[in-house]
């Protein structure tokens, strides 16, 4: 290695270095503000109830998806400690069911009540054929790899 | 190792193999289009929808690492000067560009049916806007920069500080509550996925990936005759 090499490689090493350390202060402050959506207990331990849209996730509650009249439903959405009920009025995604992930996006109410705009469907990571799943499921150890 | 990188040595292997490198793109790809359209199951939750996974999945890959080897190759360029690699990241860039474009547009229509919405504004999803973003700078610096030796060094810088943009994409989806899924082939743990489904994964990845190596050994020679051409002027 000649030396406009080494000075160069130096020139790099030093500024990466700055550059890395600035980006972990990005990253810190990032982190604060960009939730892209809450859940119940994070909402639970809020100083003030939040006034504007809102995003909370977490799984839709088995056997509390309510039909109403029309397109009216009522669902709650817990993450297992702390749970949210949510009024909805409008078409709900495909993969919207009990005991599957959810993003719902709207108002509060009060501090367990939000009135859904929009809902959006998480899906995991796993992906099976139908009868692959059904098997699982007979034989119990879906509970045991999927936990729910 | 080094002796290999060499424009000649590239130029040589278009010349003797491309054909068989098409030869082998065209029987993957029809060969897995077969399996992931046709003979590859449906989801247990998502249907026939899952299919679009075999073009959303490879083209987001091939974006990722096309824009990491280009980081490399912006590395080497800046600090040992050897003009091949430069040759190298300028031929690959518009191949991973297109790779991102296709991610972002399959994930879209993935993402109707099953999130309900097209586009959403979290972590996973702008990230990949971002590295959408970065390949626009790069190739534009490339087209209005008419000085090569100029031209060289903005886009090598522009590829390094994307790089950084990298890990954001992957991890993402661990470090903030996105609405994208985690990753579901991990190299640690085993996957998540059904081997019916994995197979076609892969074999589409492998297709995508020659296709990538055809268009570069093209666009590396034309490059190189350009770079040959403006440099007699």
């Amino acid at each position: 290695m000649n030396n406009k090499v080494k000075n160069r490689l130096y020139i790099f090493l030093v500024t990466s270095i700055t550059v890395l350390i600035l980006g972990r202060f990005v990253y810190v402050s990032l982190k604060k503000n960009t939730v892209y959506f809450f859940s119940p207990t994070e909402l639970r331990y809020q100083t003030e109830i939040p006034n504007g849209l809102i995003r909370i996730g977490g799984m839709v509650k088995k056997d509390s998806l309510i039909k109403r009249k029309g397109n009216q439903y009522s669902f709650i959405i817990t993450d297992f400690k702390n749970e949210i009920l949510v009024n909805y009025n409008g078409i709900k995604p495909n993969l919207f069911t009990e005991g599957q992930g959810a993003v719902v996006e709207g108002k509060l109410n009060t501090r367990t009540n939000l009135v859904a705009s929009k809902i959006l469907a998480k899906h995991d990571e796993n992906y099976m054929p139908k009868e692959v799943a059904d098997a699982l499921k007979k034989s119990g150890d879906w509970k045991k790899k999927y936990g729910k | 190792m080094i002796k290999f990188f060499k424009v000649k040595s590239f130029k040589d292997f278009h010349d003797h193999y491309l054909f068989w490198v098409k030869i082998f793109f065209l029987s993957l790809v029809i060969f897995g289009l077969i399996i992931s359209l046709f003979i590859s199951p449906a989801d247990y939750l998502q249907g026939d929808t899952v299919r679009i996974m075999y073009v959303h999945v490879p083209s987001s890959w091939l974006a990722l690492q096309i824009f990491a080897v280009m980081g490399v190759c912006g590395f080497i360029t800046l600090i040992f000067k050897t003009r091949v690699f430069t040759l190298i990241a300028k031929s690959i860039a518009p191949i991973g560009f297109t790779f991102a474009l296709i991610s972002l547009f399959t994930g879209s229509i993935w993402g109707q049916p099953t999130w309900g919405t097209f586009w959403t504004w979290d972590a996973r999803l702008t990230s990949m806007l971002v590295l959408v973003i970065f390949y626009i700078v790069y190739i534009i610096l490339w087209k209005i920069i008419s000085k090569h030796s100029l031209a060289e060094k903005l886009t090598s810088i522009t590829s390094l500080i994307g790089l950084a943009n990298l890990p954001i994409i992957k991890f993402s989806v661990d470090w903030w509550h996105t609405l994208h899924q985690p990753a579901t082939i991990k190299l640690t743990e085993s996957s998540t996925i059904h081997p019916s489904m994995l197979t076609p994964l892969i074999i589409m990845f492998l297709a995508f990936l020659s296709f990538s190596i055809i268009i570069f050994l093209i666009r590396f020679k034309l490059e190189s005759l350009n770079l040959k051409i403006n440099s007699n002027k």
